[in-house]
């Protein structure tokens, strides 16, 4: 059973449908037992970190998320999920998880796409990630494949963690980690079947995990 | 670098398509299911299903139609038509679309955008306008004002104003409906979207008018948009998802073409 992390933050049931359609087994929920006992769990969201924070704290899954990834239960992070491991964000100077060391900062209006043209805010839509490391998790998705992107922040974790970047007015980090804590800014779950494959390939490599 | 994304728009009724949508074989399809299926196949980007639907019943139906299409497609697609209070809009989006789009409703009642916007983020926000053009004036400088009821009823609102005003109350996405274009087949109204892509940060959808694709083309360059809406021109069979893509991708233009 992969577990769905609930934290009041939204999207929830997307994922859920995704693992539904690929015939996980999984479940969303916010008891550190069900949690513990996952093979694997996700942390999505949408919306803000202020908030996203607040609700970890008040029912303490800051705490459950940082054991259970001390522990090497393995865990993807999406979108919000992704940001809110990393130290801070300059969304109000909120302080995040700090799972992984590094920031988040907001896209500057000012930048420029490649045609000279303002970008829009949020990077609303489908862009591509160039992979600076292998990654188990893009296993059967080929190099032009794109993904579904929504958000006005971006992550910039440590530079060690870096997996792949993704071009919008400025070169970004689209998806960073270490294998069994991976973190990325897209939707899988919203992504057609790269998307899926996507989740699918973490499903797998929790399952390997549990059986080693 | 960001794609520009083909939108198929699906008008429904009763938790029916009001026209047959003929695909390959001339297969009539009345549902809305299986239709967002076969153009999740095809390459659209995100779907867009505007509910026409009058009945309280009617909306129930919907709601178990957008549950069924989100657990059949696996890209962004919102609902559109009929949504007004922000019950509306945690139904739809509770029962799996990613965004609501809001028209009348919210020139009616401006707060609704700022309201959706703070309960369920910018990013599930978009608002459509109908715009149609007029002269330039003192109440409408930029010579196009926002309409309602299909035309029928103008408000007195400048559209480039309200693109503004509704960026500044939250909303994450604008789909510009231009009612002059809408059933010409002469292309989008090109002046009017890139004067306001050109105004608002947010991303600017093109809708109306599209009538083969060298139009889409028009739309993301000329027009500046983000993405374009299309409708009869793929409906009926005369063009296709994949075809419109291809011929974007060999304009130069920046489509997905891998799905």
């Amino acid at each position: 059973m992969i577990a769905i992390l609930d934290y009041k933050a939204g999207n929830l049931t997307s994922v859920k449908r995704a693992l539904d359609h690929l015939n996980i087994s999984n479940e969303i929920t916010s008891d550190p037992e069900i949690l513990k006992s996952s093979k694997g769990f996700i942390f999505p969201g949408v919306g803000a970190a202020g908030s996203a924070m607040r609700n970890l704290m008040a029912n303490r899954l800051d705490e459950t998320v940082k054991s259970l990834v001390l522990s090497g239960k393995p865990m993807l992070g999406i979108c919000l999920g992704c940001q809110i491991i990393l130290d801070e964000s300059s969304e109000n100077g909120t302080k995040t998880l700090g799972i992984i060391p590094g920031r988040c900062e907001k896209f500057d209006p000012e930048l420029k796409d490649e045609s000279g043209q303002p970008i829009n805010i949020p990077h609303m839509g489908w862009n591509t990630i160039s992979l600076e490391k292998d990654c188990i998790l893009f296993n059967k998705i080929p190099d032009d494949a794109e993904f579904y992107f929504v958000h006005g922040y971006y992550p910039v974790p440590d530079p060690a963690y870096a997996i792949g970047k993704t071009n919008y007015g400025l070169e970004f980090c689209s998806i960073f980690g270490r294998p069994g804590l991976w973190a990325m800014q897209f939707h899988p779950e919203k992504s057609g079947k790269p998307g899926l494959q996507i989740l699918s390939n973490f499903y797998h490599f929790c399952l390997e995990k549990n059986h080693a | 670098m960001l794609s520009k994304r083909i939108i198929p728009c699906l008008d429904v009724r009763d938790g029916r398509l009001t026209k047959g949508i003929k695909f390959k074989g001339n297969v009539d399809i009345g549902d809305p299911v299986e239709t967002a299926k076969q153009y999740y196949e095809q390459g659209a980007d995100e779907i867009v299903f505007y509910d026409i639907t009058a009945s309280a019943e009617g909306r129930g139906i919907m709601l178990k139609v957008v549950e069924e299409v989100a657990a059949t497609i696996f890209i962004p697609f919102s609902v559109g038509g009929g949504i007004s209070t922000l019950e509306d809009m945690r139904n739809v989006l509770l029962a799996g679309a990613e965004k609501v789009s809001v028209n009348s409703a919210a020139v009616k009642n401006p707060g609704i955008i700022s309201e959706g916007a703070e309960s369920f983020g910018s990013q599930c926000i978009v608002v459509g306008m109908d715009v149609l053009q007029v002269e330039k004036s003192e109440k409408i400088p930029s010579g196009y004002e926002i309409v309602i009821h299909g035309g029928r009823k103008h408000m007195g609102i400048d559209a480039l104003w309200w693109a503004q005003e509704a960026q500044r109350l939250g909303a994450g996405e604008l789909c510009i409906n231009s009612i002059d274009a809408d059933g010409t087949k002469d292309g989008y109204e090109l002046e009017l979207t890139s004067m306001i892509s050109e105004n608002v940060t947010i991303p600017v959808i093109a809708s109306g008018g599209a009538g083969n694709p060298q139009h889409m083309v028009e739309a993301v360059t000329k027009g500046k948009a983000s993405a374009a809406l299309i409708a009869s021109i793929v409906h009926y069979g005369e063009y296709t998802i994949p075809g419109i893509k291809e011929n974007m991708h060999n304009a130069g233009v920046k489509v997905r073409m891998n799905w």
